[in-house]
C-alpha cells in the first residue's frame, strides 16, 4: 500500500515538494461532507494543501483562528472530566468503580493504531472498558488519515461507543443546536473509522455518541447521548465520492500546483498571484454562503462568485428557486421582461415580482386608517398569559 | 420578491428598500446595550457598553472574566444602569378605561426598550437573564457566593424581555441587524446579513465605496497591528485581539493582582478596559447609525398598535414583580408553553396582516403569493339574500393581474375607509379575461389577466339598501385578501386549574412541589475555569 501510488504522487505534487502535508482531521471531513459538491476543498484537502496560506497568498485571507481562552477552557475542562483515571466520565457512562482503562502508549501513529485494535479486541466480554484518546485510521483517497477521538467505550453488550468532549454548555437540558451539529459530524467521521476496525462487518460501534459537556454554568459534566445516524449516512457518502478524487486531478491540466513556492524564510510566498489563482481556478468549485464558516478559501471563491455574478453567492436557497436562471444578470433581465422564456414558471414569477414592486415603491406610502383596536381587550402580555 | 430584490441590490450596488414604512417601533430614548463575552465560557462578559445617550454610554469592564466576585460586580453594574430606566418608566402610567370585559386598569405609558446589535447578542441577553436571576444575594445567610442585591431582579427583567422578543411584532427588546434586514434588502446572503458593519455598509455605503466592497472591509479589512479595522459586532470577540492584545494585558492584571501591587493593579485594569472600549466603541456607533437610518422612516399605522401590546407586557411584568412572585422557571409547565405558542401564533398572523396593509411592498408580497388581488371595479350587479329579510348581497367583478389561490367560497377581506373592521366577501368565480390585455402588458408590467367575482357578504349596514360608499363604483380601485386582517387566536385555553390532566405535563408540576429542575444551579469553586 505504500509503494507508489499514482495519486499519491499526484497529488504530493499538487502540494508542492517542499510543503509538508497538512493531515485531515475528523472537522475537516465534516466540513467537506457539508458541501459535497466541492471540488476544490476536495482535492485541496485530499492534497493536504494548506488552504489557509493560500487564502493568504491568493490576498483573500480568512478570518479563522481560536481564541486562546477558547482554547485553554476546552483542554482545562477535558482534564476534568479525565481527572483520576477518567472517573467523572465513568461515573456519567454508569460504569463507576468497574472499567478497564488500558494503557494505548505506543511508538509512531501505526503503533498506536494498532494497540488501538488490539484494546477493542482484548476488552473483556461483559464488562467496560474505556479507550482514553484511542488513534483511528481511516483511509482516504490513497492516503491515511489519522483520527483521534476523545474516548471510545466498550460496553458490557460489546458495543463501541465514541465519547466527544465539548466545553460549550449544557443549559437547562439544550445546547446551541449550531455546536452540538459541529460536533455530531465530527463524531460522526470517528465512528466510521471505528468500523473500519470492527471485523463483524462494523456492526459493533453505536451510531449514537456520548457528548460531554459543562452543565448550566458550571464545571460540573454532564453527558447526554446524540444519535449521528443522519451525519454518518453524509460523511460516508460523501468518503464514497472522495475516492474519486483521481477524476478530479484527472481533468486539471498538466502541471498544476498550488505549491507557494516559499522563500528563503520558509514563509514568505514567492509564487505570483496571477499563477496561483489560474492554478486554484483550474478546480470548480461551489461556492455557498455557508462556507464562509467552514473554508479558508471561502473568501476568495465568494469574489470569484460575485464576479461572475453567480446567484449562489446571495444563498443556497435562492438559488434552488430560481431554476435555470444562475447569474444575477439573467434573474435581472428576466424580471423586466428582455429575456427569458415567458412560460417558464420562475421567469413569470420574477416578472410579476417585478411589476408589483414597482408598483409598490411608486405608491407614495399611504398613512391607511387605523385600526380602531384600541378600546378592545387586549391581552395583558401577548406572551405568556397567566 | 426577496430574491428579485437581492439582484437589484447586487446590480445597484448598495441595499434596496425592503419596505415603504417603518415596520418597528422605536422609543425616544432607547437603551442600546453592546454586550461582549470571552471566548469559550458560558456567560462570562468580558464588557458592556450600555446607556440611552449616544454620547456617553457607560462602560462596564470586567478586567478578570474568569474571577466571579469581579462578573458580579458587572451584572451590579448593568443593573445600576438599567433598573433605574425601567423604574422610571414603571411609575408612569395611564389609566385604561374599562371595557365590557374588563376593568379598568393601570397602563404604563411608555415601556423602555432595549436595542442590542444583533440576534447572537439577544440570545447572550437570555443568557444572562437565565444565569443571574437565580442568584442568591447578600440577603441570604447561606448563600456560598453571594451577589449584591438587584442582580437577580435584573436577570428576571432581562429574562421577560428576552422571552417577549420571542413574539413576533414586540420591540420591547430588538437585534437591530433584524429590524435592519426587514427594512432593506442586500446583495449578499441572510447568513451574511448579521453582520452589523456589512448591513449598513450596504444599506448605506462609507464615502468612495459601495456596498460589496464597504462589507468586505467591515468583515476581514485589518489595520497594521492585524486587528480588525471594524471589530465583529459581539458578542464573541476577535480571536486575533484576543490572543494579541487582550490576553497579554489579562496577564498583566492577574500578575499585579496577585503581587499586591495597588497602582500597577490600577494601571493594568485601565489598560484593560481601554481595550475592551476599543472593541465596543465601534459597535455602540454603528447601533446608533442603523437606529437613525430607520428613524428617517415613516411609521406604520399599525406599529402603535403593536407597542401597545409590549406595554401591556411590560406592566405586566412589572406587576409580577411588585407582587412578589418568585423568577421564571427554568421550563416552562405544559399549559404555559402551551399558552405562549398560541399567543405568538396569533402575534404572527396579526403582524403578517398588519404588515400588507400599512405598506405597499408587503401587499405586493402577498399578491405575489396569491394570497390577495387588487384591481379596478368593472361591474356590480345588485343581489340581495334569500331570507325572510333579503339582506344586500351585491356581486362585484374586478379585472386584476393577480390570480388569487383559493377556491370559490373563501372568504375575502377588504379595508373599507373610515369603517371599524374589513368588509368580508366571498370569492364567487375567476375567470381569465380575453387575451389581447395580458399580451401587451409585457412591456411594462402585465395588465390585468384575471376575471374576479366576489359577493360582499358584510359591512353594509344593516338596511336593505346598502350604506353610503359601503359597495365599490364601477372604476374604482379596491384590493381584497384572502387572510383576516384582524386574526384573532383560536377558543381560550382553560385556566390551568382546569385542563385535563393528560395535557397539563407530568404529575406535579401544578402542585409547585420543586423537581429536580428546579434545584440550584451547581457551583463549582473554580466556576467557569
Amino acid at each position: 500500500m505504500s509503494t507508489s501510488h499514482p495519486l499519491t504522487e499526484r497529488l504530493a505534487a499538487l502540494r508542492g515538494p517542499s510543503t509538508p502535508q497538512r493531515p485531515l482531521d475528523a472537522r475537516a471531513l465534516a466540513a467537506l461532507a457539508a458541501n459535497p459538491g466541492c471540488r476544490r476543498r476536495a482535492l485541496m484537502d485530499a492534497a493536504g494543501v494548506d488552504k489557509g496560506a493560500v487564502a493568504e497568498a491568493l490576498g483573500s485571507p480568512a478570518r479563522f483562528g481560536q481564541s486562546r481562552f477558547a482554547f485553554s477552557r476546552g483542554h482545562a475542562f477535558e482534564a476534568r472530566v479525565k481527572a483520576d483515571g477518567c472517573a467523572e466520565l465513568l461515573r456519567l457512562l454508569g460504569a463507576e468503580g468497574r472499567a478497564a482503562v488500558p494503557d494505548l502508549g505506543a511508538p509512531g501513529p501505526k503503533g498506536r493504531v494498532e494497540r488501538t485494535r488490539q484494546a477493542l479486541a482484548e476488552a473483556e466480554p461483559g464488562g467496560w472498558t474505556l479507550l482514553d484518546h484511542p488513534l483511528l485510521a481511516l483511509e482516504i483517497a490513497g492516503s491515511t488519515v489519522y483520527l483521534e477521538p476523545d474516548a471510545v467505550a466498550v460496553a458490557p453488550d460489546g458495543r463501541w461507543t465514541v465519547v466527544e468532549i465539548k466545553s460549550f454548555p449544557i443549559l437547562d437540558g439544550g445546547a446551541d443546536a449550531q455546536k452540538v451539529g459541529a460536533a455530531a459530524r465530527q463524531a460522526a467521521v470517528y465512528v466510521l473509522a471505528l468500523a473500519e476496525l470492527d471485523e463483524h462487518g462494523g456492526s459493533r460501534p453505536r451510531p449514537e455518541i456520548v457528548l460531554v459537556c459543562p452543565r448550566d454554568f458550571s464545571n460540573l459534566p454532564t453527558a447526554e447521548r446524540v444519535d449521528v445516524r443522519k451525519q454518518l449516512a453524509v460523511t460516508r457518502r460523501q468518503l464514497q465520492r472522495l475516492t474519486r478524487i483521481s477524476e478530479i486531478a484527472d481533468a486539471l491540466p498538466e502541471g498544476t500546483t498550488f505549491d507557494l513556492r516559499p522563500g528563503p524564510d520558509g514563509r514568505t510566498p514567492t509564487r505570483p498571484r496571477e499563477e496561483l489563482t489560474a492554478a486554484v481556478e483550474a478546480v470548480p468549485a461551489v461556492y455557498a454562503p455557508e462556507c464562509l464558516s467552514t473554508c479558508e478559501l471561502a473568501f476568495h471563491c465568494r469574489d470569484r462568485a460575485r464576479a461572475a455574478g453567480r446567484v449562489e453567492a446571495l444563498g443556497r436557497s435562492l438559488r434552488g428557486e430560481l431554476g435555470g436562471l444562475t447569474t444575477v444578470e439573467a434573474v435581472l433581465a428576466a424580471a423586466h421582461g428582455t429575456c427569458g422564456d415567458p412560460t417558464d414558471p420562475a421567469v413569470a414569477a420574477l416578472r410579476r415580482a417585478a411589476a408589483l414592486r414597482r408598483e409598490a415603491l411608486a405608491a407614495a406610502p399611504v398613512v391607511g386608517p387605523r385600526a380602531a383596536a384600541d378600546d378592545e381587550p387586549v391581552p395583558a402580555h401577548g406572551g405568556g398569559a397567566r | 420578491m426577496q430574491t428579485l430584490a437581492r439582484a437589484e441590490a447586487v446590480a445597484a450596488g448598495r441595499a434596496v428598500p425592503a419596505a415603504t414604512v417603518r415596520h418597528t417601533h422605536l422609543g425616544e430614548r432607547p437603551v442600546v446595550l453592546v454586550p461582549l463575552t470571552t471566548a469559550g465560557e458560558a456567560g462570562a462578559p468580558l464588557g458592556a457598553m450600555v446607556g440611552t445617550d449616544r454620547d456617553e454610554p457607560t462602560l462596564l469592564v470586567v478586567p478578570q472574566p474568569l474571577d466571579r466576585e469581579l462578573r458580579f460586580g458587572f451584572f451590579a453594574g448593568l443593573a445600576s444602569v438599567l433598573l433605574p430606566v425601567l423604574a422610571e418608566y414603571a411609575d408612569d402610567t395611564e389609566v385604561e378605561p374599562a371595557t365590557r370585559n374588563r376593568e379598568e386598569t393601570e397602563l404604563c405609558a411608555d415601556a423602555p426598550q432595549i436595542v442590542v446589535p444583533n440576534t447572537a447578542a439577544l440570545e447572550y441577553v437570555r443568557l444572562v437573564g437565565r444565569s443571574t436571576r437565580f442568584l442568591r444575594t447578600v440577603e441570604d445567610p447561606d448563600a456560598p457566593h453571594p451577589v449584591p442585591v438587584p442582580v437577580p431582579l435584573l436577570g428576571r427583567w432581562l429574562t421577560h424581555y428576552a422571552e417577549r422578543a420571542r413574539t413576533p411584532g414586540s420591540a420591547l427588546l430588538l437585534a437591530l441587524t433584524s429590524v435592519l434586514t426587514r427594512h432593506w434588502t442586500t446583495g449578499q446572503s441572510a447568513m451574511e446579513d448579521q453582520h452589523l458593519g456589512a448591513l449598513l455598509a450596504w444599506i448605506d455605503p462609507p464615502a468612495g465605496l459601495d456596498g460589496p466592497a464597504g462589507a468586505a472591509r467591515a468583515q476581514t479589512g485589518r489595520g497594521p497591528d492585524g486587528l480588525l479595522l471594524s471589530p465583529p459586532a459581539g458578542p464573541a470577540t476577535d480571536p486575533v485581539f484576543d490572543n494579541r492584545v487582550l490576553a497579554p494585558a489579562l496577564t498583566r492584571y492577574d500578575r499585579a493582582r496577585a503581587a499586591g501591587d495597588g497602582p500597577a493593579t490600577a494601571g493594568a485594569e485601565a489598560e484593560v478596559r481601554r481595550l475592551v472600549a476599543s472593541q465596543l466603541r465601534p459597535t455602540w456607533d454603528d447601533v446608533w447609525r442603523g437606529l437613525d437610518l430607520l428613524r428617517a422612516l415613516p411609521e406604520g399605522g399599525h406599529v402603535a398598535e403593536r407597542w401597545k401590546r409590549d406595554r401591556w407586557s411590560f406592566t405586566g411584568h412589572r406587576d409580577r414583580v411588585r407582587a412578589g412572585e418568585p423568577p421564571q422557571p427554568k421550563r416552562d409547565d405544559a399549559v404555559t408553553a402551551a399558552q405562549k405558542l398560541a399567543g405568538r401564533e396569533t402575534a404572527q398572523a396579526r403582524l403578517m396582516a398588519q404588515e400588507a396593509l400599512d405598506d405597499p411592498l408587503a401587499m405586493a408580497a402577498r399578491r405575489l403569493g396569491g394570497e390577495a388581488f387588487a384591481g379596478t371595479v368593472t361591474g356590480v350587479e345588485m343581489a340581495y339574500s334569500e331570507g325572510r329579510r333579503p339582506m344586500p348581497r351585491p356581486l362585484v367583478t374586478l379585472a386584476t393581474p393577480d390570480l388569487p389561490q383559493a377556491e370559490p367560497g373563501a372568504k375575502a377581506y377588504r379595508a373599507v375607509p373610515g369603517a371599524r373592521s374589513a368588509q368580508t366577501a366571498a370569492l364567487v368565480s375567476v375567470l381569465p379575461l380575453d387575451a389581447g390585455g395580458a399580451e401587451d402588458g409585457a412591456g411594462e408590467g402585465p395588465g390585468p389577466a384575471w376575471s374576479v367575482t366576489v359577493r360582499l357578504t358584510g359591512g353594509m349596514g344593516s338596511g336593505r339598501t346598502p350604506k353610503e360608499g359601503s359597495v365599490p363604483e364601477p372604476g374604482a380601485a379596491v384590493a381584497f385578501t384572502l387572510f383576516e386582517h384582524d386574526p384573532r387566536g383560536g377558543p381560550a385555553l382553560p385556566e390551568a386549574e382546569l385542563t385535563p390532566w393528560t395535557h397539563g405535563g407530568p404529575p406535579g408540576a401544578a402542585t409547585g412541589a420543586p423537581g429536580p429542575a428546579d434545584s440550584p444551579d451547581p457551583v463549582t469553586p473554580e466556576d467557569y475555569l
